[in-house]
């Protein structure tokens, strides 16, 4: 059986009046049915765009697409508009950053349900209500039945972020790309969304793409993780491996970033320098301007996505040799190992 | 809902005073002598003095004022013309009718013309037509309406004879003492006028439009619809359209209103007896009643709309409907 989602090569740039933005350069990865996928990077380091890009969301006006995206092995990069439409909403579910401003405002939330299902099923206005107020329960909405006839603005910012799932999952989609879902919410309300999506994908078994940049929802949820930097999958591993032995000094960098329960109470670390403009973007890796083992091979030569030495699952794009990388993993670890001793 | 409509309404009720106390003090700082101006060329001093005393312009402008509100309240009345004794009232009840004519009607005219092409330069920027639509907007935006309507004026009633020239018809059919009346003689006489109209309103409109429609189309929310799988009609019709048209609307509104009070351009060119042309020969006589009855008609105006638009408003955006 082909996986959920398979990605390959998939690049997209933005034609802008200064110039070409390579937003995806060759992105690959896959998710089985079921499984969840975490994607971590920074702002700009194209993640975002690049489920845009599969859901057929980029403006054809301004971006060029190449590569594959294959739905249970469909095409989907070379469907129709039509067939895109009937794609988006019933096999991919997706949903957005901000709940505030991704709920059309003089609508109530269900007649906007309701459209999801009235969009791609022939059922009576009834009938699509009755589904909806169904949704809204199973997101865990108090009252569904009363408040299905209020506007958004009536909702809290979690509250919202559940009408957003319940939006998704109304034409039982086999996945849902979650777009950093839980970054505008505060934290009792993150931990909630987190939950509710868990169980979720257990009832309706589908695949999950969870974009963020919080690497505790990643540890939390993903099976899977793909680390982006500029554009590009510059580490790729199962959730174990990744935080066990991270392989490439940006993702070390993100690990140290992370505050601690003990720490002395100092500064947080964080990865020097700026990520990477994708109007001009730095030849060789990606990552060389603010990479502390930077050499002279790393500005000239991108390094390709190279499985690790323990096992195939685990790639990434680093040209330091095992022996080197090994040796300053030990010392970081050590380094946060004591630090959370002290 | 009453709370709300009891607040406007004192409001209301405020903007009043503020304009009228304007209006006259105004006046009031103006050197001109109106009495001279009503009395006539051959008056001497001493008619001066009784025409001034008559029309009780002796009396401190406070004095005049307090006369005004009181007459305003207590008679409905807004006093009577310096120039001809006429009741400003009577007069202003008799020049409204024309320019709500030459205002609505350019309105549908401006808002037929202005919706679908700001909205069609939105789904298209940068399009030939969006830059055809663009150049017709710096035009329409950077010509005076006076130059519009002589052109238009001299082109299509003196050149073409296919309008008349100027002058206005009554709507309602045998007015007594008009020259032509009836529907049809309206429209026809109101034809250039509504065009010039909607030449300078249409090109604010169709950019107001076009903006609000491009910054709605990157709303999230209609994202959202499109991620759900929504077709680009349905995107624009359900989820742009109505949340697009809120500041359309609150212009509308005060524009409507503003005209109303005396769209004095396009009047003056077609000689159409409204309240535009009645304000500037009420200026050149110093006619501080018809003035201040056109003021006062002015403002009830702007209120008035203002007022319509905030119960639209409730209307179409659930966010502020008074509950």
């Amino acid at each position: 059986m082909p996986p959920a989602l398979e990605v390959k090569d998939l690049t997209t740039r933005f034609r802008t009046d200064d110039g070409i933005v390579q937003a995806v350069s060759g992105v690959s990865f896959s998710v089985e049915q079921g499984a969840t996928l975490g994607v971590v990077g920074e702002s700009g380091s194209g993640k975002s765009v690049t489920f845009l890009t599969v859901m057929g969301l980029v403006d054809p006006r301004q971006a060029d697409v190449t590569g594959s995206v294959l739905l249970h092995g469909e095409e989907m990069l070379h469907a129709s508009q039509h067939r895109m439409r009937e794609i988006r909403g019933v096999k991919i579910g997706m949903i957005f950053q901000d709940p505030m401003t991704s709920l059309n405002p003089v609508k109530t939330i269900g007649w906007q349900l309701e459209e999801a299902v009235l969009i791609h099923q022939d059922v009576s206005k009834k009938e699509a209500r009755r589904r909806a107020i169904e949704v809204l329960k199973q997101v865990e909405i108090p009252h569904a039945d009363r408040r299905v006839d209020d506007y958004p603005h009536q909702f809290s910012g979690g509250m919202r972020q559940r009408v957003m799932i319940a939006m998704a999952l109304i034409n039982n989609p086999e996945i849902l790309i979650a777009d950093e879902p839980t970054t505008a919410l505060d934290v009792t309300t993150q931990a909630q969304i987190l939950r509710l999506m868990e169980r979720l994908q257990q009832e309706f078994r589908m695949a999950i793409v969870m974009i963020t940049h919080d690497l505790g929802v990643v540890a939390e949820l993903a099976d899977e993780v793909i680390v982006m930097y500029g554009g590009r999958v510059v580490e790729q591993a199962k959730v174990n491996d990744l935080f066990a032995k991270p392989e490439m000094p940006y993702t070390w960098g993100l690990l140290g970033s992370l505050p601690r329960l003990n720490s002395s109470g100092g500064r947080l670390e964080q990865i020097p320098g700026q990520p990477p403009s994708l109007l001009h973007p730095p030849s060789g890796c990606p990552f060389n301007p603010r990479c502390e083992y930077v050499m002279n091979i790393c500005s000239e030569q991108l390094p390709e996505l190279d499985p690790s030495p323990v096992g195939d699952d685990h790639r990434y794009r680093c040209h330091l040799d095992d022996e080197t990388r090994a040796r300053i993993w030990t010392q970081k670890r050590a380094a946060m190992v004591s630090e959370d001793a002290a | 809902m009453t709370q709300f409509l009891i607040r406007r309404i004192f409001w209301a009720v405020f903007l009043f005073f503020v304009a009228t106390m304007v209006t006259y003090l105004i006046f009031w700082v103006i050197p001109a002598n109106p009495a001279a101006l009503a009395a006539g060329k051959s008056a001497t001093p001493a008619d001066i003095a009784r025409v001034s005393h008559f029309l009780h312009l002796d009396e401190p402008i406070w004095k005049q004022y307090l006369r005004f509100v009181w007459n305003l309240l207590r008679h409905g009345s807004l006093g009577e013309s310096f120039v001809n004794r006429q009741s400003v009232r009577s007069i202003i009840e008799q020049d409204a009718p024309v320019t709500a004519s030459l205002v609505f009607g350019g309105a549908v005219f401006w808002l037929t013309l202005s919706i679908p092409v700001g909205i069609l330069s939105a789904l298209r920027p940068r399009s030939i037509m969006d830059r055809i639509s663009m150049t017709f907007v710096l035009i329409g935006i950077s010509a005076h309406p006076v130059w519009i309507g002589l052109i238009l004026s001299y082109v299509f009633g003196y050149r073409l004879h296919l309008t008349p020239i100027a002058g206005y018809c009554n709507f309602f059919p045998g007015t007594v003492g008009a020259q032509c009346s009836g529907p049809v003689n309206w429209a026809y006489h109101l034809l250039l006028p509504w065009i010039t109209f909607m030449i300078l309103f249409a090109a604010l409109y169709v950019r107001l439009v076009r903006a609000n429609v491009m910054e709605t189309m990157s709303e999230d929310y209609v994202r959202t619809a499109r991620a759900k799988g929504a077709s680009q009609s349905r995107v624009m019709v359900q989820h742009v359209l109505r949340n697009s048209m809120l500041p359309v609307v609150t212009i509308l509104g005060m524009d409507l209103g503003l005209a109303l009070g005396g769209a004095i351009f396009t009047e003056s060119i077609f000689n159409l007896p409204g309240l535009g042309q009645e304000v500037i020969k009420a200026y050149n006589f110093n006619d501080l009643p018809m003035i201040t009855g056109i003021v006062t008609f002015a403002t009830i105006c702007v209120i008035i709309f203002n007022l319509i638009v905030d119960i639209t408003y409730g209307f179409l955006d659930p966010r502020i409907r008074p509950s």
